[in-house]
């Protein structure tokens, strides 16, 4: 498998993200866990090594790197906390593509360079309290005045923008009256008019940053816009595609941490003079997932490679995303069986990794919506 | 300046160690190989010494088959500049004094300022290399360097002696020197060193050119170590049972 979607770069920045994971997030992930507390060093030291400028290209100060890359550095990640790893990956898939993808030049370079360095996170905006799932039934809507818009409305559960420099998000758009669809702006987090809720507490993830955030008569200059009024929805759901890539490697990797930890237990962990892992129910157990681990590393490998060589995903990463989370939480689950009453109790970091995979199978696209993008999206071949 | 740095390549502390039947080496094929961990800190100091002067050239130096190639582009992707890998190819030579011989002869016309070199090899463990290679080319050598400080044609550096003990050296440049794990703190390689590392020189000449001599040293045998486990109950009085005691630990274990 290793050669399959690498180059011996991608296997270096693999081994080069794990020794930096092991050496360094590993040992204060409980706390940090535990604390509810964001990682900003964390983040200052990925900064340094370009994992937060990993998707921008070089000339705005990234590393340029492909989505294969991406999804390695994000299972290293997730497989030492999630916390982190999402923080980095919400910060590129959903706070810098956008910009990337859609910006002006102007907003390239003023956003960029410092979102590459990690010195700026970034945040994205779509859920609102009435629209989740359903996307297009975002409230939110900003009225054309001159040349600003005034921004009314809100959204809920953002990523990282308590700690953001700079948040892209969606809206209406109103102008001479007309109602032109949801278009998507970028502003900085110091916006006035910009007001961020207090942090979430959460099940899972307690290390990210979460929050509310409401727009009240927030004033923006019209050249925030992302792109064209109209397009924003789409713009939107076009980077939601990569970020599916992105939770899927996350999944992997949250899996993957549990599973080491609950493989490495069997062996040590006697129980009736033997090696629990001896026990067929127990062997078995890991052995299955090992199995799903592996095929949800090859979905999300092969999505990642495909929007590489610029083909379209859209199947492939909902099947990525679908397979990959329901994985994290069955083996989340049963690295907790294998432990017993260890898995159960804090210290030994297992149950950690359960609690933060649930939200895997509800972020970016819930297992029901990929379910239905995937159904979609087979049927159109049938001819009938 | 310039400053070679001696990286071996050397099984993983975690790594499989399956002994070959002819018991002679290890079966390489099943072994997971990994940067000898004391060469991090030499690289790492060599990289502040220059990066401090603010010019020079770090060069990294192996020896290896062509698996050794991945240690040196990592050394590359950490911020050295170049590469000369002395390539073996069949079986790889484990003795230290034929090892330096090769490394002299082609290191000779580089005119390095400094040598450094890992405290010792995680694999042989034998720590020879860096001092004697220093000798062969008429550098001043010193060991396990806890501090460097460079001076204009000279080097200072602060040894570890045994128990607690410090020494301040100063050695005239060219020097060889071999660096004690810890003194500093490695970086990991950045992505942009990772992928930077794909444009820079790996000079590789082969061994074969440059075996100097006949081999002082060959390794006859290699076996992992009978554990046994032996129990002897001493029974009787206090003073039956010291003298037993006395009586073992001066003929059986001989440690008195
Ligand atoms: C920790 C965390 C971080 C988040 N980060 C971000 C972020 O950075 N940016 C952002 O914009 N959002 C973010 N979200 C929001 C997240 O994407 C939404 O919670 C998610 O899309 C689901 O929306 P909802 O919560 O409104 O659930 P709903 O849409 O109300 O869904 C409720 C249930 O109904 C089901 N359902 C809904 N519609 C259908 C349908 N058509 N067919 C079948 N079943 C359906 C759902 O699958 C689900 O089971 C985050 C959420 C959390 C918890």
């Amino acid at each position: 498998m290793d050669n399959l979607f690498f180059t011996n770069e991608h296997i270096m920045i693999r081994n080069m993200v794990r020794e930096f994971a092991d050496s360094e997030i590993t040992p204060v992930a409980q706390e940090l866990d535990e604390l509810g507390k964001f990682p900003r060093d964390l983040v200052d030291k990925m900064g340094e090594l370009g994992l937060m400028g990993i998707l921008i290209p070089e000339k705005y100060g990234g590393a340029g790197l492909d989505m294969v890359a991406f999804a390695t550095a994000i299972m290293e990640l997730g497989r030492a906390d999630a916390s982190v790893a999402i923080t980095m990956t919400a910060h590129s898939s959903l706070g810098s593509l956008p910009i990337l993808m859609f910006g002006s030049e102007e907003q390239k370079n003023t956003y960029l360079p410092k979102l590459a360095s990690g010195e700026m996170l970034g945040a994205f905006g779509l859920t609102e309290p009435d629209a989740g799932s359903d996307a297009g039934a975002t409230k939110t809507k900003a009225v054309r005045d001159g040349d600003e818009y005034v921004v009314n409305g809100g959204k809920i559960f953002i990523t990282n923008v308590g700690e953001a420099g700079v948040l892209s998000f969606t809206s209406q758009v109103v102008e001479n009256g007309e109602n032109l669809g949801i278009a998507a702006f970028t502003i900085p987090t110091n916006t006035e008019g910009l007001e961020i809720g207090p942090k979430e507490k959460k099940m899972g993830w307690r290390a990210s940053d979460t929050r509310q955030l409401f727009f009240k008569d927030m004033r923006i200059p019209a050249s925030s816009i992302l792109g064209t009024p109209g397009e924003g929805f789409k713009t939107f759901m076009k980077t939601l595609t990569s970020g599916r890539v992105s939770i899927g490697a996350l999944s992997v990797g949250t899996a993957v941490g549990a599973y080491e930890r609950a493989l490495a237990y069997s062996k040590e962990r006697e129980a009736f003079g033997k090696s629990i892992h001896k026990f067929q129910s127990v062997g078995f157990k890991l052995a299955d997932m090992a199995t799903k681990i592996e095929a949800s590393k090859l979905l999300v490998y092969h999505a990642a490679w495909m929007k590489d060589q610029g083909l379209d995903i859209t199947k492939e990463a909902a099947m990525a995303k679908l397979f990959a989370s329901e994985t994290a939480m069955e083996v989340t689950t049963e690295a907790i069986q294998v432990l017993g009453g260890y898995g159960y109790v804090r210290d030994y970091g297992v149950e950690r990794f359960f609690r933060d995979a649930k939200i895997l199978e509800i972020g970016e696209g819930t297992s029901e919506i990929q379910r239905l993008i995937i159904s979609r999206e087979i049927i159109k071949d049938v001819q009938v | 300046m310039k400053i070679a740095v001696l990286v071996k390549q050397v099984p993983g502390s975690e790594s499989v160690l399956p002994i070959l039947n002819d018991e002679t080496w290890v079966d390489e094929s099943l072994v997971s190989f990994i940067m000898n961990p004391p060469d991090n800190f030499a690289i790492e100091e060599a990289l502040l010494i220059k990066e401090k002067a603010g010019e020079g050239e770090v060069v990294i130096v192996s020896m290896g088959p062509d698996r050794v190639k991945k240690t040196i582009k990592e050394g590359l992707a950490k911020g050295a500049d170049r590469a000369i890998h002395l390539e073996e190819d069949g079986q790889i030579e484990t003795d230290p004094l034929s090892i330096s011989k090769s490394f002299s002869t082609v290191l000779k016309e580089e005119n390095f300022d400094l040598i450094f070199t890992g405290l010792q090899s995680d694999d042989t463990g034998m720590g020879q290399t860096g001092v004697l290679l220093g000798e062969m080319l008429g550098y001043s050598t010193a060991t396990l360097a806890m501090e460097t400080d460079v001076q204009s044609d000279s080097i200072r550096v602060k040894r570890e002696l045994e128990s607690g003990w410090f020494q301040w050296v100063k050695l005239p440049m060219p020097a060889s020197i071999s660096i004690q794990s810890g003194l500093n703190t490695p970086r990991y390689p950045s992505l942009k060193g990772i992928m930077g590392a794909k444009r820079k020189e790996i000079k590789s000449i082969p061994v074969s050119e440059h075996r100097v001599g006949s081999k002082m040293q060959t390794i006859e045998k290699v076996f992992i170590p009978q554990t046994s486990k032996q129990t002897e109950m001493i029974e009787g009085d206090a003073d039956s049972v010291a003298t037993r005691i006395v009586e073992i630990l001066k003929t059986d274990l001989k440690v008195l």
